[in-house]
């Protein structure tokens, strides 16, 4: 066993993580969001225990829209990362590609893998819970759209932060998701959390989501403001990512990411 | 012959570093261009710019008459590139990578175009195989279809020959040699290989951190500086103090 080399190793790794401002930042909050998530789980269920009592099946139809909601998003992420990973980036980027048509083909492709692994699960569901999330009637098209409409924006964001940043930006695609996930209220509503954190959460449109899931399922009743804030904000955050991707181009091209694109 | 590619003093800046400074050159057409220096010159740079993947600080590019900045999408239409550093997706077969980027071009007939390539790069056996399980020199005559399917009138070739056999080296080499007399397309050649350079690049740039130091016919270049071949030229000039600082 030698020291020298193992510290030779580890430096391999230090250099690459003290180099890289998402890393560091990936290092960072992942245990801070898990800790957040779980910490408002256990206290909604601590002070609610019967919330859920009469449905039964809200927190698996929050799990498969969530779910939906995260393969939109990481599938999006992933089209882009496959073709860093095959070093076909640059053959994509010097095809006469315009970068709108580059979008629409991922965000579609990005569909249809979502529906690939969400329509087994939703069959699942039924004859295993006897729950049917298709009981949340004709707005469940509604709360899909906008949660495709989101999942989208979220990975042309973190597409643009792979233009700029390069591959090192990898790690905030996967985590994307999670880092989201508390101010979302997917499991609990909106009132278990503090009221700064209720503020920011105001600002998503994934609020606006679950808080409608569960109130078509508890209550029988349906909000049509909520699914209308949901596509407002949806529509501010896609127009946004949208812009933040052409810059990122813009600063790729400055930059060399494009010709560049290593660890 | 016209020229095909005009380059106007494009300047790149990263920075403080100054990566091209002010280069300018023509390729024209039945033309293939050498282009030479050391490791770090600006070669990459200079072929990324005229690609469109790299925005120049200053200077102007005009490929077939158009100036890229302005007309991006026509232009790449029009070029293509190839690499040892990039790769096709490896997990699609050669048919389906060809099938791809011949969407991707929006060639007509896309099968046709398919088999002209797979005859003349001895790519036949090769169309169902996996992409990323074929040998170096196998890989190198796919991404040479992937780079023809549009039958550019521009070939970008960033040492095309690396890491290949001589076999497969010649192979290559003759391909190119004989696709632009048939084809009157012009090459920019990127190359650390000279006899590779002396045998396809009529005329030559050789570039040293970031300016054009020297050009011309190789044999005019090698009886100018007084040694037996291209590669002495290119150590004299590589390690001789730059002029231009």
């Amino acid at each position: 066993m030698s020291l020298t080399r193992m510290y030779g190793l580890f430096l391999r790794h230090f250099y690459l993580i003290t180099r890289s401002f998402p890393r560091i930042l990936d290092l960072i909050y992942w245990p801070s969001i898990q800790i957040t998530l779980w910490g408002f789980i256990s206290n909604f269920f601590a002070t609610h225990t019967t919330y859920y009592n009469n449905a039964v099946g809200v927190i698996l139809t929050c799990a498969i829209l969530y779910d939906f909601l995260f393969r939109t998003s990481i599938g999006f992420n992933m089209l882009f990362l496959e073709e860093i990973w095959s070093r076909n980036f640059t053959n994509l980027f010097i095809a006469p590609m315009k970068i709108g048509e580059i979008l629409t083909s991922l965000v579609v492709t990005a569909l249809i893998r979502a529906l690939i692994g969400l329509i087994p699960a939703i069959l699942l569901t039924s004859p295993l819970f006897g729950i049917s999330i298709l009981d949340l009637g004709i707005f469940l098209f509604f709360l899909f759209l906008s949660l495709y409409l989101f999942g989208i924006t979220l990975g042309v964001l973190v597409s643009a932060g792979l233009l700029r940043f390069g591959p090192s930006f990898e790690n905030i695609a996967w985590s994307t998701m999670f880092l989201l996930a508390p101010f979302g209220c997917i499991y609990y509503p909106i009132d278990i959390l503090p009221e700064i954190f209720q503020k920011i959460a105001y600002l998503l449109p994934l609020v606006y989501i679950f808080e409608e899931a569960r109130n078509i399922l508890i209550n029988q009743t349906v909000d049509l403001k909520n699914i209308y804030y949901a596509f407002i904000w949806n529509g501010v955050y896609f127009v946004l990512s949208i812009c933040l991707f052409y810059y990122s181009f813009n600063v790729a091209k400055n930059k060399g990411t494009l010709i560049n694109m290593g660890e | 012959m016209k020229n095909l590619v005009e380059v106007k003093d494009i300047k790149k800046n990263y920075g403080k570093n100054e990566a091209v400074k002010g280069i300018s050159f023509t390729i024209k057409e039945d033309e293939i261009l050498g282009l030479l220096g050391p490791n770090g010159c600006g070669k990459t740079t200079t072929i990324g710019m005229l690609l469109g993947l790299l925005k120049p600080t200053s200077g102007e590019i005009f490929i077939n008459g158009q100036k890229l900045d302005e007309n991006r999408i026509e232009i790449l239409e029009q070029i293509n590139f190839i690499s040892p550093y990039i790769e096709l997706p490896k997990k699609l077969t050669v048919n389906q990578n060809l099938i791809v980027y011949g969407k991707l071009y929006k060639i007509k007939n896309i099968n046709q175009r398919i088999e002209f390539l797979s005859e003349k790069l001895r790519l036949n056996d090769l169309l169902n195989k996996i992409t990323g399980e074929l040998s170096s020199g196998q890989k190198n005559r796919v991404s040479l279809a992937k780079a023809l399917i549009n039958e550019p009138k521009v070939l970008f070739l960033d040492e095309p020959t690396a890491s290949l056999d001589p076999e497969v080296g010649d192979f290559v080499r003759t391909f190119l040699e004989n696709y632009k007399k048939e084809k009157k397309i012009s090459i920019l050649l990127a190359s650390h290989n000279m006899n590779e350079v002396t045998r396809l690049c009529k005329s030559i740039l050789m570039m040293k951190e970031g300016n054009i130091i020297d050009k011309g016919n190789p044999n005019e270049l090698i009886s100018k500086h007084g040694r037996q071949n291209l590669e002495e030229v290119f150590l004299k000039l590589s390690r001789s103090k730059n002029e231009f600082d």
